[in-house]
């Protein structure tokens, strides 16, 4: 009822993009949220995933959530895929890499991009802060921007 | 004598995890039989369920409920000395229904996991509020992802800053236990990818001895509210 409350009631104004974030599962939120937007005729979801086997297992469902509800889906962004050490500059895979795209591959589905883990992406978000305006030179940055670009290129198409 | 109970219901990763993808659930005279990782480790999951990896459970609240009160009242666990419940994060039907279900067998206790960052924080309290709420007692809070060495420089660096204080701060605040901070170690998502149990893949991690003082303190903490009941009756 919330969900409902606050699609039809908050006086959004004139929008370009309405982005809806969801907790991850295929529950209550995600069923409210499909069926309070379907006469909006939403562009699409977009599916997060770290590049670990566990968390790709979860995401597949939530492909099939999109399929059977008829959400098309804008593309699979792979988070948290890779640390710099900003000390060396040695790249660890903390949480694996690769799984993002391979399932993306896998789903016939577009594959937005990877985010590497970011400190200051972090600290952005705690803080409430413009992480673009403040940390453009950082690496997560660039594929942010990649990843913003490939879905404006991905919703001026027209939808099948 | 170890039970895992996985009420996460749309996104079950316990099976993976235990090395157990693929396993059924087996039905008996005496009940659902849990799928056993080793003989003092019994498991049980909606995953088990599932025929495929791309199956979604597409379930509002009610229905959840309703398997999890299943899971309770026809799994045949056996005599067990602990029962786990994995939970996904939140304070809503899974949360609400356990709490109401187990009330007459007088959960031990809460660990709540949050990372160091105040984003993370901020739903912890709430939860740690829900826990309150329903008179539901907290063993204590592991801070996760806490901190990580690099294996080439081992310089550390705080990939999820602790901007408020971490889960140290937090728990002084609130007045509950910090039971361990568990840093970054990228053979943890390895092992649970892998279905194999990090222990004896990495037993020289500092993520293990951070995972085995916490385990302790659970174990103690449980011992001691035994006693206490003990003295009770």
């Amino acid at each position: 009822a919330l969900i409902k409350q606050f699609v039809a009631d908050v006086a959004w104004g004139d929008l370009d993009f309405l982005i809806v974030d969801t907790p991850p599962g295929t529950s209550d939120e995600h069923i409210s949220t499909v069926e309070a937007l379907r006469p909006y005729k939403p562009l699409g979801a977009i599916l997060v995933t770290t590049p670990q086997a566990v968390s790709v297992g979860d995401v597949r469902r939530e492909l099939t959530f999109c399929k059977k509800t008829g959400l098309r889906v804008l593309g699979i962004v792979e988070n948290m895929s890779g640390f710099v050490c900003p000390h060396c500059s040695e790249c660890t895979n903390i949480f694996s890499k690769g799984g993002g795209e391979e399932l993306a591959k896998h789903a016939g589905v577009p594959f937005l991009g990877c985010v590497p883990l970011d400190p200051q992406l972090s600290q952005s978000l705690e803080e409430g802060r413009d992480f673009i305006q403040e940390f453009p030179k950082s690496t997560a940055f660039p594929a942010l921007t990649r990843i913003a670009q490939h879905i404006l290129d991905g919703t001026s198409q027209p939808s099948s | 004598q170890v039970a895992l109970l996985d009420i996460d219901i749309c996104g079950p990763s316990i099976p993976k995890m235990m090395g157990l993808e693929g396993e059924q659930v087996h039905q008996s005279g005496s009940g659902w039989s849990p799928v056993y990782v080793e003989e003092n480790l019994g498991v049980m999951s909606v995953g088990f369920l599932l025929s495929s990896p791309d199956d979604a459970v597409i379930w509002r609240g009610p229905k959840k409920n309703g398997l999890i009160k299943q899971f309770l009242r026809d799994v045949d666990w056996g005599v067990i000395d602990y029962l786990i419940i994995d939970t996904p994060p939140g304070t809503s039907d899974e949360h609400l229904s356990i709490v109401q279900y187990l009330g007459a067998a007088h959960i031990d206790g809460v660990v709540i996991i949050t990372t160091p960052q105040e984003v993370s924080l901020q739903d912890v309290r709430k939860e740690i509020n829900f826990c309150h709420k329903v008179k539901l007692p907290i063993i204590g809070v592991v801070e996760n992802m806490s901190g990580f060495v690099c294996p080439k420089c081992k310089n550390e660096s705080q990939i999820f800053p602790p901007t408020t204080g971490g889960a140290e701060k937090m728990c002084q605040n609130l007045n509950v236990s910090l039971l361990g901070k568990v840093p970054l170690d990228p053979q943890i998502g390895r092992s649970c990818d892998k279905g194999q149990s990090f222990f004896s893949e990495a037993p020289e991690s500092p993520a293990t001895s951070s995972y085995r003082n916490i385990i302790q303190r659970i174990q103690e903490y449980c011992d001691q509210r035994h006693l206490q009941e003990e003295k009770i009756i």
